[in-house]
């Protein structure tokens, strides 16, 4: 930890749980000072450690994987036998020492482990719980198992991707856990402040559906107002044109759009086309947006001749919306998240130096940083259990004894 | 659970979700807008419902006064305004924070208030291109494309709610509220799940696979994501690991009952299935029979089947199969309001539980009492009231 104060020094988190919509959350709230304790088990380290690329030497390895490392640095790493009863018992402490329980097991999981929010509100009782699954903790399907890949599918962001002739697309990973674990801290965030103020905790029951659907709001309502059903569309927008990607001379893409007829007019001359913005079919959005496809046709050829970066740069300082589309590997060399200071390098024991993500926004009295690397599994047993909650080193003994850190 | 919490919400279509999160626990936020301006879209009335609309014009020095004074009794400040911008300008960070030292305020912009791209204009598919998403999505070494309904508001929207709640918390650390600096552009990337490693650790750079998923065998063969069915698509993965296989078995069993040709789906034994060891041609002989069985069910009956079967996968859901599903309703999930114009018009409702409940639209009451708590007083209220009826007719 740096010197300097930070937003959530002293907010205490234990999590359980694995994959990304619980230990994102996490993430969020130890890259501004909170004290974040990651539990897993030898028997069942987190899924993210095992079963998901890439391994730095492309052989899967509890230690050695970047999927589990990127969602969990700034943390404690503790393992703990829950079907152990000294292993329970250590949880319990844990929950005992927290502000905050996150987990993200199927419902009911948590209670059948004794670690339910009532369970867990006799230990600590003004405990802050946030319960997160793909159905929320009711409803008729509320024990639906499920990835969050798949999930965008049915909150339907999947369907929105893609061209109208195509089927919907996979949106890579597990969009909807990211929207659910950014949306699940700042619930817990709130369930604090309500605490400072009236001294009671909270149990937030979070469906990572439900909250994958605040991203299409916008459809929804209109459907329920207007009975449209909004379709994917490609890359094309109801109230721009020229709105698309372009392939570029240099390989690249190239987005751009106009959003007036000034816009528009700016886009011609800088194409060297004015022309153009003087064509009778191009000369209101309603004309352009009809003829969308002939505009379009006559960008795509110019694009061709021109690279993707420069003629971004030329575009925005003419006043003009464009981005060449960055690859995953740009981004490491783009230069406004460079300036931003978004990927922090930090130096794994096993991994050895890589990458970490800092959250999209930065604070100018509490910067917040990514304190550490992921944890090795299990490598804080000590750190957490004898310094953060105070264990004599001989009841810690006890513990390893009984087989509590399995 | 942030009752008591005053907001001033000045946002564009980049914050409306910090200020709608916000109102959904339970702070009271007032929505600014230019008076007469055009709002009212489906998108715009999804993101604000749950604040109370108040037509002031920033770009005068005396509507700007106005807000300076409500800023006196608010914790929260929520804007958009372009940097470079002459509104940017009256919202500048460190000029507030001497005026509100209480006050947490928060910047929402496409790439942050400052550094070589701040003053990069950007909509929805140009943030998607730049924070890398257009690139995984579409065909292969095909366009790149962006969801059709706009995203990196959404998620910079979020960022920005949880940026204020970082700030407010912190507020009783340090005794003072503080400036919080959202880029859209750095909002999208946790959407990337987690792409960005594989350039890192293996110089491998993710790439997008359309309606397929690639990536899971050695041999580079794909797996189908999406199936046509009879009213639509499904997304069903061949997975390996526990629970693919649990999910593959249940698939073939469920086949198996409704008397669907299994095909090569017979010959495999799914406690050893491997994903990862198979060639296209041994995939696409098992994919065969999935894919004739799928075609003659509906998305709802898969839901319904998988669910009950516990098996990974879900339909393709479109907004009126989503607006019908009564998990939601089960839960609680919409809420209702009717508009000036007696029509009724259904929200999504909070995006959490709390306590066993959907927190109920906040209390809203009259606008004029919600700005005499911002300090104002009843007569200028009025006045500003007959201004902006009058700039709106």
């Amino acid at each position: 930890m740096s010197g300097l104060m930070q937003a959530l020094q002293g907010v205490k988190v234990v999590e359980f749980g694995g994959y990304a919509a619980g230990p994102h959350v996490g993430k969020l709230l130890a890259n501004f000072g909170a004290e974040v304790v990651h539990v897993e088990s030898r028997r069942l380290p987190d899924g993210f450690r095992l079963q998901y690329p890439p391994y730095r030497d492309g052989r899967p390895s509890t230690d050695g994987g970047g999927c589990f490392a990127f969602f969990n640095d700034s943390k404690y790493g503790v393992t703990l036998d829950l079907k152990n009863e000294a292993g329970l018992e250590l949880a319990s402490k844990l929950v005992e020492w927290g502000d905050i329980v996150v987990e993200n097991m199927r419902p009911g999981v948590m209670a059948r482990l004794g670690l339910g929010y009532e369970e867990l509100r006799a230990v600590n009782p003004d405990l802050i719980m946030l319960s997160s699954c793909n159905m929320g903790q009711t409803g008729p399907r509320a024990n639906t198992p499920g990835f969050g890949s798949q999930l965008t599918a049915l909150a339907g962001i999947c369907g929105l991707t893609g061209k109208s002739d195509t089927p919907p697309m996979l949106l890579y990973g597990p969009y909807i856990d990211f929207i659910a674990s950014t949306m699940g801290a700042a619930s817990v965030l709130a369930a604090l402040e309500q605490r400072r103020v009236t001294g009671r905790g909270a149990w937030i029951d979070l469906s990572q559906y439900e909250t994958g659907l605040h991203f299409i709001a916008g459809a929804l309502f209109e459907y329920g107002d207007s009975g449209r059903v909004a379709e994917r569309v490609g890359n094309a927008d109801d109230q721009a044109a020229p709105h698309g990607c372009f392939a570029c001379r240099d390989g690249k893409w190239l987005t751009l759009s106009c959003w007036s007829d000034q816009e528009f007019a700016r886009l011609a001359e800088l194409m060297a086309l004015p022309g153009l913005a003087a064509d009778p079919r191009f000369q209101s959005a309603e004309k352009r947006l009809v003829a969308a496809e002939t505009l379009h046709a006559s960008i795509s050829q110019w694009a061709l001749g021109v690279d993707a970066e420069a003629t971004a740069q030329l575009l925005q300082e003419g006043g003009v919306h464009a981005y060449p589309v960055n690859s995953i590997a740009d981004l490491f060399s783009d230069p406004q998240l460079l300036h931003r200071q978004l990927w922090r390098r930090r130096r794994h024991p096993v991994i050895g130096e890589h990458n970490y993500q800092f959250p999209g926004f930065d604070l100018s009295v509490t910067p917040g940083d990514v304190t550490a690397p992921a944890p090795c599994l299990g490598a804080d047993n000590e750190a957490v259990f004898l310094g953060l909650l105070g264990m004599e080193a001989q009841e810690y003994r006890r513990y390893q004894e009984r087989k509590a850190f399995g | 659970m942030l009752t008591g919490c005053r907001v001033l919400d000045c946002s564009d279509q980049l914050g409306w979700l910090t200020g709608r999160m916000l109102a959904d626990l339970g702070a009271t936020v007032v929505k600014i807008d230019p008076p007469g301006s055009v709002s009212g879209g489906p998108a715009w009335q999804a993101n604000n419902f749950n604040k109370q609309p108040f037509p002031l014009d920033l770009s005068t020095g005396e509507g700007f006064e106005v807000l300076e004074r409500m800023l006196d009794n608010a914790d929260l400040l929520i804007e958009c305004a372009q940097p470079g911008s002459p509104l940017a300008e009256r919202f500048d960070p460190a000029a507030l924070a001497v005026r509100h030292p209480k006050l947490v305020h928060v910047s929402i912009t496409p790439f942050g208030r400052t550094g070589p791209r701040s003053r990069w204009q950007a909509s929805d598919l140009e943030l998607m291109a730049a924070a890398g998403a257009m690139s995984l999505a579409g065909e292969p070494g095909g366009e790149p494309l962006r969801v059709s309904a706009p995203q990196s508001y959404a998620w910079a929207g979020a960022h920005g709610a949880l940026g204020a709640l970082v700030a407010l918390v912190g507020r009783s650390v340090i005794g003072r509220g503080q400036h919080v600096d959202v880029s859209a552009q750095g909002s999208v990337i946790p959407a990337l799940a987690h792409a960005p490693t594989f350039v890192d650790l293996l110089g491998v750079t993710p790439s997008r696979s359309g309606a397929f998923m690639t990536g899971r065998a050695r041999e580079g063969a794909r797996f189908r994501a999406f199936w046509p069915c009879r009213d639509g698509y499904l997304n069903f993965i061949l997975y390996g690991g526990p629970a693919g296989r649990r999910s593959n078995e249940q698939l073939v069993a469920w086949m198996a009952d409704a008397g669907a040709p299994l095909g090569a789906l017979s010959e495999v034994g799914w406690s050893g299935f491997a994903p990862t060891l198979l060639n296209q041609e041994q995939i696409d002989r098992l994919e065969e029979p999935i894919g004739n069985f799928f075609s003659g069910i509906t998305m709802q009956s898969f839901l319904e089947e998988a669910s009950r079967r516990e098996m990974l996968g879900y339909p393709a859901f479109t907004v009126a199969d989503i607006s019908a599903d009564p998990q939601l309703s089960a839960r609680d999930f919409w809420q209702e309001q009717t508009g000036a114009d007696g029509v009724r018009r259904r929200y999504c409702g909070a995006f959490v539980m709390v306590d066993g409940e959907r927190p109920a639209k906040s209390a809203v009451g009259e606008l004029a009492d919600t700005l005499e708590r911002f300090g104002l007083d009843p007569r200028e209220i009025a006045e500003l009231g007959n201004n902006a009826t009058e700039e709106a007719a």
